[in-house]
């Protein structure tokens, strides 16, 4: 009698407990519920956003989630090396050289339409992946030179090849010390 | 609490100061300076007056290449807040706007003003604002601002910025201190021209009202201390605290830890801790500005070193290039082993690139030094001593922001707040292997700062990136939705009706419908372009849309009549009900249109919604109607007016219309002519292109065969010419392009 009533007080408290729990589970999943895939936002984070489809994928967010699936990591040209090092440290694998089957890291650049040239065809507007152009049919183009991701895309469309992809140039402040060039502060003791 | 406001107070009274971490002590070379009083410098022939000279961003250039400006007139403006104008340091003649070597240690060309001088430095005249205490505050602020006036002590913050704060201030301290060896340049100035600062301090506690006011100058200027005392007698709220000779007490981080033991947390500003700082030199700046209206156009600059003969301070022109300044110095070049010189003190300036590099509204000081004071030795390894920790007043760990840094661990070097530092060079100073440690850390920074820049910049592409295929998709889904109504529609109307040749008149008049509504909405917008009231204006805009209005009633009517005869065919071949209901409303509609704007009580009831759309195309085109002929007669009138001011013959007046017209009619096809043998030039470039099988386009042929059969046909205006010129090289192009891609493509073709 006593050994089945202690069975019983035993099936019963664990019951209550397994039920408690699984309700603050069950209130936990509502209440913390994670919206999407981290990863995938952690990768897309990384990326360099110039949405340039060298990876072979349409856009960064397409290859983020194919990163999080067991892609390659060296596939971004535009983001290089250093992409492919915080990809590694993130995805704690090795870090990789750059595949050159999807290009080579080159110095930023921007689009440049010689206006002259235009012919107004709206082309370069349609592949622009950030509407970095602006203009419409039979009006001259132009680059919105901050927006310009320099992803490239715009160039192959143009039928009368007046878009250059012209290297950002330098100035004071984007300008960064040379640690190898002459130490400007000499010790003047 | 040992650092409350009165305890502050009572130790400053009893010259009782606190200490900052480490500091260095190097030797002071003051001297070789600061014996002469402030010189005036010549004017030298050709100004560099660099756009932007301060932290923040730079004005737009109100001037233009070839005008004459006199000394103080603003170059810049603007309405943004961070913004300093510039004016010109002496009058002359603005040579030009363009690229010029820059006082920065890249020496990057910037955006700068070059002045060829007149020599006779006139004044615009001037507007001082000698009652600024019975002017509003903002008024007083406007005024420095106006003056252009930054910070002078070296970072060349906005002054207006600082002083337009709205917190509570209760120390407003004055630097004096200047701690770097060798300059001289706010010695000098305090020591001439204390009383002015003292007036420039008047202005800045009049728009601060600061509970105490610290003037701090290092024990090693006692002349300049002496000056001050005398100049602030008279005020007992201003106290002159000789402070201990340490670098880098000057720091303004340092400087307010020694005066009232608070410290500056990271990321802050010295308003957090109720502290604001000037230099001694805005402080003149303002008083100059206020007194006597004078924007700052000048400042004073030590040219010293051993390399010059005659150091000393100069009055020096803003944008004086610096060569003008080692000539005036006597600048010896023998006594270097290479040619070298550094603006700002040998602690914390850097080397300049070139000699025409322009003084500018930061530089204090053009350091020369001879073989002797410059020694470089080579860098060597850490050996851990510490030395660097034990010196650096920001209490960093000098050696670990070096291992980060010089290993590329950048967040590493951000955990410990490499952004803190204030590139004193105590740590250089001292480091026993030589190492240029603060030079380590200004790559980092300046690579986490490009980093932070280029992740802001990712940022918006990416939200761009996904706003346009957020746009996309609904643009997709949106025609879809178009199909697919479409389509129901047309299965509707087949399920409707029995045969065949009813289906096709279904779908026909499906199709005209759409279209009529496509029309009605771009009359309605039309009609609401020219509103009425409007009608009266004689206006090219008017005119235009005018024409658009009739073109699209042409239309409408052509459209109209067509879908009437089909109705009408199919009227007397088929005894459907329906198209017949339909024809009605649009014979209906069409009267109506014709005679006016009234529809509503003649149309059927039975097709409400197309009926209303009827009558409200009826209605737009019967005002298009009224609009055009009120056009018409109006724009006949203004011809009778023009043509024939004295007597409106209408015989004359519509002799000369139809001449007018016949002219335009002409030169249309004239113009067309052109057109017409500018494509065959241009289809006979690309057949030649094409047959002799040049993948290239030769855009020179065939600019020239353009040219030529136009010539051949007509004179034109160059205008149409060069544009012409510019299509068929496009053209060319483009065909060049297609060859090349067709010879790839049939290349791959004869491989598969």
């Amino acid at each position: 009698m006593s050994l089945s009533f202690a069975i019983f007080t035993a099936l019963c408290a664990i019951g209550v407990l397994a039920l408690i729990f699984g309700l603050v589970l069950g209130f936990a999943a509502v209440k913390f519920k994670v919206q999407g895939d981290p990863l995938v936002e952690q990768i897309d984070e990384i990326l360099p956003q110039t949405q340039c489809g060298q990876c072979g994928y349409p856009g960064c967010k397409p290859y983020a989630e194919a990163i999080a699936n067991g892609d390659d990591i060296n596939k971004c040209p535009p983001g290089g090396e250093a992409t492919i090092k915080k990809l590694a440290d993130l995805m704690g694998v090795e870090a990789k050289s750059l595949d050159a089957a999807h290009g080579t890291e080159d110095v930023k650049k921007v689009a440049f339409i010689r206006e002259a040239e235009c012919i107004g065809c709206t082309k370069c507007i349609q592949a622009c992946p950030v509407d970095a152009i602006l203009g419409a049919a039979k009006q001259m183009h132009t680059v919105i030179t901050d927006e310009c991701t320099g992803c490239d895309l715009c160039v192959a469309p143009c039928p009368v090849d007046c878009i250059d992809m012209v290297p950002v140039p330098q100035s004071t402040a984007s300008w960064r010390w040379d640690i190898d060039k002459s130490i400007p502060i000499k010790q003047v003791k | 609490m040992d650092n409350n406001f009165d305890d502050i107070v009572k130790k400053l009274e009893n010259n009782e100061l606190w200490d900052f971490h480490g500091g260095v002590f190097p030797a002071e070379q003051k001297t070789l300076s600061n014996q002469n009083l402030i010189a005036q410098l010549p004017l030298s022939k050709y100004l560099y007056v660099p756009v932007k000279q301060h932290i923040g961003v730079e004005g737009q250039v109100i001037v233009s290449e070839g005008q004459a400006v006199l000394k103080g007139e603003p170059l810049t403006q603007s309405s943004n807040p961070f913004a300093v104008p510039i004016h010109a340091p002496s009058s002359g003649k603005i040579l030009s706007i363009g690229e010029h070597v820059s006082a920065h240690p890249s020496g990057l060309p910037e955006l700068t003003i070059k002045i060829e001088t007149d020599q006779q430095d006139r004044w615009l005249p001037l507007t001082p604002m000698v009652d600024y205490q019975k002017q509003s505050k903002m008024d007083v602020i406007g005024a420095i601002c106006n003056a252009g006036i930054s910070g002078m002590g070296g970072a060349g913050f906005p002054t207006h910025i600082k002083i337009g704060t709205t917190k509570q201030v209760e120390f407003l301290i004055i630097n004096g201190v200047e701690c770097e060896p060798y300059i001289t340049s706010d010695d000098r100035l305090m020591r001439e021209h204390a009383w002015q600062i003292r007036q420039g301090i008047d202005v800045l506690c009049h728009l601060l009202n600061p509970k105490c006011v610290v003037i701090a100058i290092e024990k090693n200027k006692p002349e300049a201390i002496e000056a001050m005392e005398v100049a602030c007698k008279e005020n007992s709220n201003y106290q002159v605290v000789d402070i201990p000779t340490k670098y880098p007490a000057g720091g303004e981080k340092q400087l307010i830890q020694v005066l009232t033991n608070r410290e500056v947390p990271a990321k802050g500003l010295p308003i957090d801790v109720g502290v604001i700082m000037h230099n001694v030199g805005t402080c003149f700046a303002v008083s100059d500005a206020i007194f006597s209206g004078k924007p700052l156009v000048q400042r004073v600059v030590t040219v010293t070193g051993g390399a010059v003969e005659t150091p000393g301070n100069f009055w020096a022109p803003i944008g004086t290039p610096v060569s003008h300044l080692f000539n005036e110095a006597n600048y010896n070049s023998k006594a270097q082993k290479q040619p070298q010189a550094i603006m700002g003190g040998p602690m914390m300036g850097f080397s300049i690139t070139d000699e025409s590099v322009p003084v500018v509204k930061t530089t204090n000081c053009i350091l020369l030094p001879d073989a002797k004071e410059s020694q470089t030795r080579k860098e060597q390894a850490c050996i851990r001593c510490g030395a660097c920790a034990d010196v650096c007043p920001a209490n960093l760990l000098p050696q670990q922001l070096f291992w980060h840094a010089k290993g590329k661990e950048l967040d590493k070097a951000q955990d410990y707040n490499l952004f803190d530092c204030i590139e004193c060079g105590a740590c250089a100073y001292v480091c026993p292997s030589d190492i240029p440690l603060v030079h380590y850390y200004r790559v980092a920074k300046s690579e986490i700062k490009l980093e932070q820049d280029e992740k802001v910049k990712a940022d918006k592409a990416r939200e761009r990136f996904e706003k346009r295929a957020a746009r996309l998709i609904a643009e997709q889904e949106a025609r879809d939705e178009k199909h697919r109504l479409a389509a129901e529609a047309r299965k509707q109307a087949m399920s409707d009706s029995g045969n065949t040749a009813k289906d096709k008149i279904a779908a026909a008049l499906a199709r005209a419908k759409a279209k009529k509504e496509a029309t009605a909405k771009g009359m309605s917008n039309a009609d609401e372009s020219i509103a009425p009231h409007k009608a009266n204006e004689n206006s090219g805009t008017k005119a235009s849309s005018n024409e658009r209005v009739q073109a699209a009633i042409a239309r409408a009517k052509a459209k109209k009549e067509a879908a009437q005869k089909a109705l009408q065919q199919t009227e007397s071949k088929t005894a459907n009900l329906e198209p017949t209901e339909i024809s009605d409303t649009d014979s209906a509609d069409s009267k109506v249109m014709l005679q006016d704007a009234d529809v509503a009580d003649t149309l059927d009831n039975k097709d409400k919604p197309a009926i209303d759309k009827k009558a409200k195309v009826a209605a737009a085109i019967a005002k298009a109607k009224a609009k055009k002929l009120a056009q018409q007669r109006e724009e006949k009138e203004a011809e009778n007016s023009i043509g024939y001011p004295d007597n409106a013959n209408s015989a004359v007046e519509k002799n000369t219309k139809e001449t007018q017209s016949d002219d335009i009619q002409a030169e249309n096809l004239a113009l067309k002519k052109q057109r017409v043998a500018a494509a065959v030039a241009k289809a006979k470039a690309k057949k030649l292109a094409a047959n002799s099988d040049q993948v290239i386009a030769d855009d020179v042929t065939t600019k020239q065969d353009t040219l030529q059969s136009l010539d051949k046909d007509n004179k034109e205006s160059q205008g149409l010419d060069q544009k012409k010129q510019r299509i068929a090289a496009a053209v060319a192009k483009a065909k060049a392009k297609k060859a090349a891609k067709d010879a790839s493509q049939k290349t791959e073709d004869d491989k598969s």
